[in-house]
């Protein structure tokens, strides 16, 4: 009767040996690594430039062990730390000709350590928490109010550009808060208005107000598009955010959304928080400037390019290799700009780039435009003190109403690639930092150092006393709890689960009341003996009755897990997470490895006589 | 080896009565603290600013107040933190102040005055967060309960769902008296905690309940008083022995952890103490009084063949 059939045998072998598979990758530790990353939004890493860093660093004599390209990045990993600082040496000297104006970001960093093969099985070691590997932790807060206002701001534009075009005669347009107000002098005005607006701003849901020679029409933004801006809202800032992380160079920063309006942001390994805030709250980096046509010939942009810039003017080079000169002065700044997005143009059907801009930005842009028809404008993208034009179109027509269309020349990659840039420019919303948290380097190595002590010491002494008053079972019982563990650790490397400080102590946790189950198995064993039932059906009954009260004690336990991982936010889901798996993998260790330990010791014995579960001689 | 030796069933419910009136006292003396001292909430819930200083030697603790309050910080705590090297300081939120400023100014005004001060961590909890993670601890704790009791009035019967949940509340309730009566921080890892030990100490009356309902299978004769106190004795060593074991765990914690799993560890130790006692002493009487019967855990069984012929 304690005889498993074989698939048991042969699942728990599986489960044992996937366990040691995944569990693994975390014992192997972390080799130092270079990190190459575009420093500009521009940039992008590629086989190109992959070619450039593994021809620099065959050409300085150094065998890097692994050199892997992502989307974002190319990671090299060495052999030890000096070749590791030789080969950063080695790898910017290649990349940044002109160390003043990098145009990667190349930065120290670690890989794990663990063979190839291992990686192409996907078993990666646990992600290292804040709390165990030092480094800066924000939590933004968008201000959805101020995103709301802003769109209400563009969509007044609209509406005046709309009404303009149509020629209805309004009496004033004007945002208040977030609702747009018209007024007029006559109800026909008004019917006329209503129907141009209702079919050309579906955003937009219309109210009437007012009466006699005053009245308005109120002009809301439909809760749909409220959500749409909102939602906006927080991509572009996140977008906005990547980009000036680049800047700082941190190996792997965490840019995530989280719930409706905010932003989580970890940057490992910085300790500069001064710096870190002063980048991520930098506003306005777009620059709108017109081009220098004075000196728009070949003559002068030669002399500019060997160094003789003309009084007033900046050199650039434009995204297709052409020279441009562009005057200083700034007709406008990013902050004026409320969207970009990429489009088609309504005659043409060629791809362009539609920008937005506010109130006080139109009304600028269109001065500037009506006296500079058929000359050049440069947009500027500002980045780290320096310019790059992302684009310098031609000025066609007067352009009013604050809607802008860039077109020509442009593919559709190329419209979204501009739009992107654009955007990139500046924040949708302002955001305000509501949480910080920084770890110092030393502290997270020493969290990681109490975090396994503490679980060590703790499973030690507890094995030491199972075994003594179990005696064999007490050695079964602690082979499934090391089991356990192991499920555990392997299960939380296939999720790449972020392990945190108090993630290690709800594995010490989870250690401690998984022996629960074990205990009540032994208990119920030896309960039955002395009944003087025979050992065989001892073995068999003790398993099958304590099997439902461990079943409802970890549910009782996993409900109070669900509900941390649910409402709990930070540290507490870090221990929920552990916690939960714990609970799950506990009912397969303490039941099925230990009862298949049993079995394979006990199960084939025809005649037993005494089972190895401590002293049970009395009655 | 073998700790337990007991061969007759031991009166558990003979002295139910004053069980129940030492809980009632502790649970009262609990609400008692809680009421007038209130808890010590972490700056996670409060808000506020609490920064980590290493120093090469003892910190001298009175210098480093005075450094702050000739800067202005007036209302800032500080103290010593794992070790007489490490200083915690502790300042609520003012409005119109900039976090990031905050923590500079003071390391600059703590390095100027003693150069080997390191900064070691620094936390900044703005307001809108406090009262979110206060609301979601609470939620989680009804969601817990009302879970639970759901969950064994579905296995067992809902006065066992009833009984543990108030014997396991009144064990949450004394874990927070013990942190409010001796001011102990309470932190977010503290919180998850309490709610560790409320499935955890759960898992004792299941275990009981688990018994009770056999012994109404088996023990046709008895009453239900010795249905109980049967359904104690027998599962007494494995609770104490897990327990036991749950504990050297914590307790290595509580040792080897260091500040920052502290009072974490020492809330579980608390619960865990408690969790004995509650499940076993609080919650079976209460499953007594509320008039458990056999009927109620064992299902007559219905006459199939007869369905079967119809």
């Amino acid at each position: 009767m304690n005889r498993y059939p074989l698939w048991v045998y042969v699942t728990i072998a599986v489960a044992l040996a996937l366990g040691a598979l995944y569990t693994l990758p975390n014992f192997f530790g972390e080799a130092p690594a270079v990190q190459v990353s575009p420093a500009r939004a521009t940039l992008k890493v590629d086989n190109a430039v992959l070619g450039r860093v593994e021809d620099a660093l065959k050409g300085a004599g150094i065998a890097p062990t692994g050199i892997f390209l992502d989307l974002a990045s190319i990671r090299v990993r060495l052999a030890d730390t000096d070749t590791q600082l030789k080969a950063k040496d080695v790898i910017s000297q290649v990349l940044n000709p002109d160390a003043a104006n990098p145009s990667y970001t190349v930065a120290l960093n670690l890989l794990p350590n663990s063979p190839r093969w291992l990686a192409a099985v996907h078993a990666l070691p646990m992600y290292l928490g804040l709390d165990l590997r030092g480094g800066v932790h924000f939590l933004l807060q968008v201000d959805m109010r101020a995103a709301l206002a802003k769109r209400a701001e563009s969509l007044a534009g609209d509406v005046r550009t709309q009404l303009r075009d149509k020629s209805v005669r309004h009496a004033g347009i004007t945002r208040e808060g977030n609702n747009v107000v018209i007024q007029f002098r006559e109800a026909e005005t008004r019917d006329k208005a209503r129907a141009v607006i209702t079919e050309q701003l579906a955003d937009l849901q219309l109210a009437d107000a007012g009466s006699g020679s005053d009245l308005r029409l109120v002009a809301s933004i439909r809760p749909e598009a409220q959500k749409r801006t909102q939602e906006f809202a927080l991509k572009q800032n996140i977008q906005t955010l990547h980009n000036r992380i680049n800047e700082l160079g941190v190996a792997e920063p965490v840019i995530q959304q989280q719930g409706a309006d905010r932003v989580v942001v970890q940057l490992p390994g910085v300790q500069d928080t001064a710096k870190a805030k002063e980048i991520l709250g930098r506003t306005a980096t777009l620059e709108i400037r017109p081009v220098d046509h004075d000196n728009m010939n070949m003559g002068a942009l030669a002399a500019a390019q060997a160094g003789q810039i003309p009084f007033g003017d900046e050199f650039y080079i434009e995204r297709d290799g052409q020279p441009i000169l562009v005057k200083k002065q700034v007709i406008l700044t990013g902050d004026r700009l409320t969207d970009a997005q990429p489009g088609f143009d309504n005659q043409t059907q060629e791809p362009a780039v539609h920008l937005t801009l506010d109130a006080t930005g139109a009304r600028i842009f269109r001065d500037y435009t009506r006296e500079n028809v058929g000359k050049r404008m440069a947009i500027l993208l500002i980045e780290k003190g320096r310019g790059e034009v992302v684009t310098a179109p031609v000025i066609r027509t007067e352009i009013g109403g604050g809607r802008v269309q860039i077109s020509g020349r442009m593919t559709t990659v190329e419209a979204n690639d501009v739009a992107l840039l654009l955007r990139a420019g500046s924040l949708a919303a302002p955001m305000e930092i509501i949480e910080e948290r920084t770890v110092g380097p030393s502290l997270g190595a020493e969290n990681i150092k109490k975090g396994f002590d503490s679980t060590l010491f703790g499973f030690a002494a507890l094995s030491l006393f199972i075994i003594v008053y179990y005696s064999l079972f007490g050695v079964f019982s602690t082979l499934a709890l090391c089991a356990n563990l192991l499920f555990l650790i392997a299960l939380l490397s296939m999720l790449q689960a972020t392990l945190t400080l108090p993630g290690i102590a709800a594995i010490a946790l989870t250690l401690g009341m998984a022996i629960d189950a074990n205990v009540l198995i032994n208990e119920r064993v030896r309960e039955e003996l002395r009944n003087g039932i025979t050992p065989q059906a001892a073995i068999h009954a003790g398993y099958e009755r304590a099997f439902g009260t461990i079943l409802d004690s970890n549910v009782t336990t996993l409900i109070a897990g669900l509900a941390l991982l649910i409402f709990g936010s930070g540290p507490v889901r870090g221990f929920a997470v552990v916690h939960c798996l714990g609970i799950l993998t506990s009912i397969f260790s303490s039941v099925v490895v230990s009862r298949g330990m049993v079995n394979l010791v006990y199960g084939s014995r025809r005649k037993l006589e005494r089972v190895a579960i401590g002293n049970t001689a009395w009655k | 080896m073998e700790f337990f030796k007991i061969r007759h069933d031991i009166p558990f419910m003979r002295h139910a009565l004053a069980f129940n009136v030492v809980s009632l006292l502790t649970f009262l003396a609990a609400v008692f603290f809680l009421a007038t001292k209130g808890l010590n909430f972490s700056i996670e819930f409060t808000g506020g600013t609490v920064i980590e200083v290493a120093y090469e030697h003892p910190a001298d603790v009175d210098r480093i107040r005075r450094t702050l309050e000739t800067r202005g910080y007036k209302d800032s705590s500080v103290q010593n933190f794992g070790s007489s090297r490490d200083v915690l300081i502790r300042m609520p939120l003012k409005p119109g102040q900039n976090s990031s400023e905050l923590s500079k100014a003071v390391t600059e005004a703590l390095t100027a005055d003693d150069s080997t001060a390191k900064l070691q961590r620094v936390e900044f909890v703005g307001p809108q967060v406090g009262e979110e993670l206060a609301w979601n601890g609470a939620l989680a704790l009804l969601i817990t309960a009302i879970g639970i009791v759901l969950y064994l009035a579905l296995r067992f019967e809902w006065k066992f769902g009833v009984a543990a949940i108030i014997a396991n509340l009144h064990d949450v309730v004394i874990i927070l008296g013990f942190f409010a009566l001796f001011q102990w921080e309470f932190s977010l890892p503290v919180l998850a905690a309490v709610l560790a030990v409320l499935g955890y100490s759960v898992n004792e009356s299941v275990v009981i309940a688990d018994r009770i309902r056999e012994n109404f299978r088996k023990m046709r004769k008895a009453s239900v008083t010795e249905i109980i106190d049967n359904a104690i004795t027998r599962t007494i060593s494995r609770t104490i022995i897990t327990h036991g074991c749950t504990q050297t765990m914590v307790t290595s914690m509580l040792v080897f952890g260091g500040p920052a799993l502290h009072y974490f560890a020492l809330a579980l130790t608390i619960g865990i103490l408690f969790g004995i006692y509650s499940s076993v002493l609080v919650m079976a009487p209460i499953v007594r009084w509320l008039g458990i019967r056999r009927d109620d855990l064992v299902k007559p069984i219905r006459d199939k063949k007869q369905e079967a012929v119809v």
